[in-house]
């Protein structure tokens, strides 16, 4: 009798003890997002406090006179994403219209696996590449020629000015679009599968090329969670570390051309943090991962928000 | 007549531009599949002459002299199991709750949500967050907080394909073995979990392929070790660490290491992703 009323009671408090310890699992994840948070709002108060508004207007980074301004980075932190996403955008979207409309299934499937490969190589091995592959290629044969083709004080020669070895904000930028390619490719090529056949077919039954349905039809269909999903690959490329450390040039300086050499927040951080010599400098490099937190959170949030989950 | 030309010029310049946009795709396709290529290849080329057995059985050396990159990889692998442990337990059984326990509710939806931001959160923060947590109080960098550092990259990936796995188990399964009286907890251990085994293996793997990688959650945790040590209160090298800090050196044979490093790490990362997809295929088909 003892026996029978132990055992479901026994199975109960073993359900209800495996739900707590999955239940506590998930606020484990929540508590990191909260404490990542907690840990750089903390870190970085003494530097916000002691700069105030100023730390994100001024451009002087200087450890020995204890100065620090984060225009140099942020601007750096945006201007490489933001060129990234211009040149990764177009290609992305060519990859996933190949993938759906163009590609005979043979080759679908490995075309996809390189796609999906790319996106596995680490970030230190991009780098590597970047810096002792396409920065040399770049130097000599873009900057150079460059160089002696455009008039130095045109408008041109202001945009392409820089030391031409190839470690500059716009070859940072091209490292980033190669790294972020996969994912926005990936997510839009979803979106696409996602666009009904019977819209795609009918577009077809009216004598539309495939050109038409593609640019008329599905793009447009699937318009805001594309942007979605440029967020999400936006996202990424903000908070690249290694990639950019390796080719940026790392100058704090705020940057003044395509081919000049800059820094951005994760790079900065990546560079300096371990030798950080003062708290004040410690507490500054905090307040930058701070800033990096609020926009890719920002980013992020929006581009779920608009692709919704099953897609991405 | 002249109406019939003008249709058949319309025809044939949206043919036109219809070819040259299939040329466009193509073309995008090609720089992709071509840049993995370049990128391979030149690891090939520069790592693959610098791989002996010296690689494996001795310690990174000063510069100019001989070495290998022991204390590296076994540091990597320490390090890297250490944090996938952590992160398979947290991971497994945060991806349960979402798919079992939370369901419909609100909290589930923002911890999913949280959850696919800290996917793709730059893992350099999370390196700043675990030196605030565990290097800061404890006065030191150490290679406890290093495989920390990378638990908290490898698990959102862990828990969101555990979720998405034990989603693909049919209700039947879950009903068949509540029929048979057995308790929830026990159908999820032994009837789901066991049914989704290969998925539960894939998330795994790709969370290992994420972390085996990463270089910026480590630069201020582990920080990196010259010599071979395995206790995890001291600061221990990595394969990532000691790739940054050869790679940028001056030094011609730091720089031949750190691409037999990167061949190592790219070789170790695409097997890991090609073994999980495969089997999160196999999983599915069945």
């Amino acid at each position: 009798m003892s026996v029978e009323t132990a055992g479901p009671s026994r199975a109960a408090r073993q359900d209800a003890f495996f739900q707590a310890l999955c239940f506590s699992a998930a606020m484990v994840l929540m508590a990191t997002l909260a404490g990542l948070l907690i840990a750089l709002v903390i870190g970085g108060w003494p530097a916000l406090a002691h700069f105030g508004p100023k730390f994100f207007i001024s451009a002087a980074w200087d450890p020995v006179a204890e100065d620090y301004g984060a225009a140099g980075p942020i601007v750096g932190t945006l201007v490489t994403a933001g060129l990234a996403m211009v040149m990764a955008l177009p290609l992305a979207v060519g990859i996933a219209v190949f993938l759906v409309e163009f590609c005979p299934s043979v080759l679908a499937k490995y075309v996809s696996m390189a796609v999906e490969l790319l996106a596995g190589i680490p970030s230190i091995v991009y780098g590597m590449w970047g810096l002792f592959v396409l920065a040399p290629w770049f130097a000599l044969h873009v900057q150079l020629p460059l160089f002696y083709v455009v008039d130095p004080d045109s408008f041109w020669g202001h945009l392409f000015e820089g030391i031409p070895n190839g470690a500059n904000i716009f070859t940072a930028a091209m490292i980033l679009a190669i790294m972020v390619l996969p994912y926005i490719a990936t997510v839009l090529r979803e979106l696409l599968l996602s666009v009904p056949t019977h819209v795609r077919e009918a577009a077809y039954g009216m004598g539309c090329t495939p050109y038409e349905v593609v640019s008329k039809i599905m793009l447009p269909y699937i318009r805001r969670s594309a942007i979605g999903a440029v967020m999400l690959g936006l996202g990424r490329a903000l908070g690249e570390t290694m990639a950019v450390t390796f080719i940026i040039g790392n100058s704090h300086e705020f940057p003044r051309s395509l081919f000049a050499s800059g820094s951005t927040i994760a790079s900065t951080i990546a560079n300096e943090f371990a030798e950080a010599s003062s708290d004040l400098h410690v507490s500054a490099l905090l307040a930058l991962g701070l800033v990096l937190f609020v926009i890719t959170f920002a980013a992020l949030v929006g581009a779920r928000l608009l692709i919704g989950r099953e897609k991405a | 007549m002249a109406f019939n030309r003008h249709l058949f010029d319309r025809h044939a310049r949206r043919k036109l531009v219809n070819y040259g946009f299939v040329g466009l795709t193509m073309a995008a396709t090609a720089v992709a599949v071509i840049a993995l290529l370049l990128i391979l290849w030149s690891l090939v080329a520069n790592g693959l002459g610098g791989i002996s057995l010296h690689i494996f059985t001795m310690d990174q050396p000063p510069p100019e002299m001989p070495g290998g990159l022991r204390n590296a990889i076994l540091g990597s692998l320490e390090m890297c199991a250490i944090g996938m442990v952590m992160a398979v337990v947290i991971g497994i059984l945060a991806g349960t709750w979402l798919a079992e326990y939370g369901e419909g509710s609100k909290l589930a939806e923002v911890v999913r949500f949280l959850n696919d931001v800290l996917l793709s959160a730059p893992s350099i923060l999370i390196g700043l967050f675990v030196y605030e947590l565990l290097v800061r109080p404890l006065h030191g960098f150490s290679a406890g907080a290093g495989a920390v550092a990378l638990a908290f990259v490898a698990t959102p990936v862990v828990t969101r394909t555990t979720e998405d796995i034990l989603r693909l188990q049919s209700n039947q399964l879950r009903e068949a073995g509540m029929a048979m009286g057995a308790g929830k907890s026990y159908v999820i251990r032994a009837i789901i979990w066991r049914a989704s085994r290969p998925g539960l293996v894939t998330g795994a793997l790709l969370g290992f392929a994420r972390i085996s990688g990463e270089t910026a959650p480590l630069l201020f945790t582990s920080l990196g070790n010259p010599d071979l040590s395995f206790a995890l209160t001291q600061p221990m090298g990595a394969l990532p660490t000691t790739i940054y800090q050869f790679a940028l050196s001056a030094f011609d044979d730091w720089r031949a290491l750190a691409w037999v490093g990167a061949l190592l790490i790219a070789i170790t990362v695409l097997a890991a992703n090609i073994i999980g997809r495969a089997l999160a295929r196999g999983s599915h088909q069945s």
